[in-house]
């Protein structure tokens, strides 16, 4: 069982009123935004179950672009988030879809494109407590929590790929807690994604991307 | 320093000399891997916030995201000015710190999900009120803000603090068995009475539903935060006074983590059931239509 602080008791502290519809979906956003270069110019909130239902009342909508522009979950600015997001030249929507309904109730796709064209897609669940998990990026399923510092590598399934990637992070001394690879079909695109304790060297990027086989690398610190 | 019930809780107490609050402390500075002085930074944040919130709606009242409360600790504070006050002092300061907070909570300010958000009001509606009454210190609240957490804790751990997982006696239950520990304590009850206290109040409590109106944290939440911080009230009281409860505050964990299980959907937040389904709140809801 993993360490429950006092803190997790007394907190998070948060912009209300809902742990899972405000504080985890600015958290879900927050961590979308970490995935690709800024600055972006346009973002699509697809919103699935009871987040479709009652993300009016709860400020799901706000909470989500208050994230999406690196609020935390306690930044005061998400009440006005739209306004921000407006004078920063961010096109934003919303969709409910109430259609679809083989999702965690409270889910939501993030559709992200920044100023070069870059596109990604994110799918967030949040599981409440302010806890949340990443489980879709650009439609391969995933699954990470954004509690310990992320390293996710986006390359081609090819051999050789994951023992250069763990080479690196040997080299600069990480501890590896989670690792897991997840890919599209066999000889397409993979995804590793590495979690370890603290923080991670800015670094690390660049020296992963030195290899031919990798397309990306973000880095999401805890 | 971990304990991983009550029971263990009670004898770290014992072993070392301590109240739950300061065992509470110290397994988060060892296990936390993290000084005193961190740690105690961070509880001052949360009382700051807390006072923030339980007080700046009284000042400026301001409407909900969801229209249904604004206003009321306003009222409350008011009537209370003016004498007219059938709870006394220390349970009326509750009540409007705890609603209070609500408002904040549900008008998206900045609050301390304690351990919820939709729980926040109880546990520094009882803490500011009785340090308003019996002048007690910013350290002498933050260092029972930990015997509160400690409480919690074991709630998060055995059972569930989630509306949906449990009902309202998860969330509000929990809450107000954190804020009567907490205040025994603060009043010089030993660490078993503070458990007598937590267990009073789960037990009065227990097979609360979750039924917010429309799925929104405002209504009927914000009154069962005024609910929850006279419980906890008066389950304080009945301990300081000598009552012992024979059923232990592990067992009443247990058994409202079973009864809440036992919910059907409809009364767990779902918004399906309860005051939810009243056809006065689906008038103002409009969720199925």
């Amino acid at each position: 069982m993993s360490f429950i602080s006092v803190f997790d008791v007394m907190g998070p502290n948060m912009i209300g009123p809902s742990s899972s519809h405000t504080a985890g979906a600015a958290r879900i956003a927050f961590l979308a935004q970490k995935m690709i270069t800024p600055p972006l110019k346009k973002v699509e909130f697809t919103l699935y179950g009871s987040f479709a239902r009652t993300y009016k009342g709860h400020g799901t909508d706000r909470a989500l672009l208050g994230g999406i522009m690196g609020f935390s979950t306690d930044d005061m600015r998400i009440r006005n988030s739209f306004d921000i997001a407006t004078d920063n030249g961010i096109d934003f929507s919303f969709t409910p879809n109430e259609v679809e309904t083989d999702v965690h109730p409270n889910t939501v796709d993030i559709h992200m494109v920044n100023d070069q064209g870059q596109e990604m897609t994110v799918r967030g669940e949040s599981l409440g407590g302010g806890k949340v998990r990443i489980v879709e990026i650009n439609h391969v399923k995933v699954d990470f929590t954004g509690e310990y510092s992320a390293i996710i590598v986006i390359h081609q399934d090819t051999p050789g790929v994951v023992a250069y990637i763990t080479r690196c992070l040997s080299e600069r001394n990480i501890n590896i807690a989670f690792m897991r690879l997840f890919r599209e079909s066999k000889g397409t695109t993979a995804y590793t994604i590495v979690e370890s304790d603290g923080h991670l060297p800015e670094d690390i990027v660049e020296s992963i991307h030195q290899n031919t086989n990798i397309h990306d690398v973000m880095v999401v610190q805890m | 320093m971990d304990f991983k019930n009550a029971k263990e809780l009670l004898a770290l107490c014992q072993e070392k000399n301590l109240p739950i609050s300061e065992v509470m402390r110290q397994r988060e500075i060892l296990l936390g891997e993290t000084s005193a002085k961190i740690v105690d930074q961070r509880m001052d944040k949360v009382l700051e916030i807390m006072k923030d919130a339980a007080f700046s709606p009284i000042k400026n009242p301001v409407k909900s995201m969801g229209g249904l409360i604004g206003g009321e600790s306003r009222k409350l504070y008011e009537f209370q000015f003016q004498g007219k006050s059938l709870c006394g002092n220390v349970l009326s300061r509750s009540i409007t710190y705890a609603m209070a907070t609500l408002e904040t909570n549900a008008s998206m300010g900045l609050i301390v999900a304690s351990p919820t958000a939709g729980s926040a009001g109880i546990v520094p509606g009882l803490m500011l009120a009785l340090q308003e009454v019996y002048e007690f210190s910013d350290e002498t609240i933050r260092q029972a803000l930990f015997n509160a957490g400690a409480i919690g804790y074991l709630a998060m751990r055995n059972a569930t603090v989630a509306g949906a997982v449990g009902g309202c006696q998860a969330e509000v239950g929990i809450a107000s068995a954190m804020a009567a520990s907490a205040a025994v304590e603060l009043l010089g009850g030993t660490p078993l009475q503070c458990t007598y206290a937590a267990s009073t109040v789960l037990m009065n409590m227990l097979g609360l539903v979750c039924d917010p109106v429309g799925g929104l944290v405002e209504y009927p939440c914000q009154n069962r935060n005024a609910a929850g911080v006279s419980n906890a009230l008066i389950a304080a009281e009945m301990s300081l006074a000598g009552i012992t409860q024979f059923i232990p505050l592990d067992e009443m964990i247990d058994t409202m983590y079973t009864v809440g299980k036992k919910l059907p959907a409809e009364l767990r937040e779902t918004a399906l059931g309860g005051c939810a389904a009243t056809p006065s709140a689906c008038e103002r809801c409009h969720l199925c239509s």
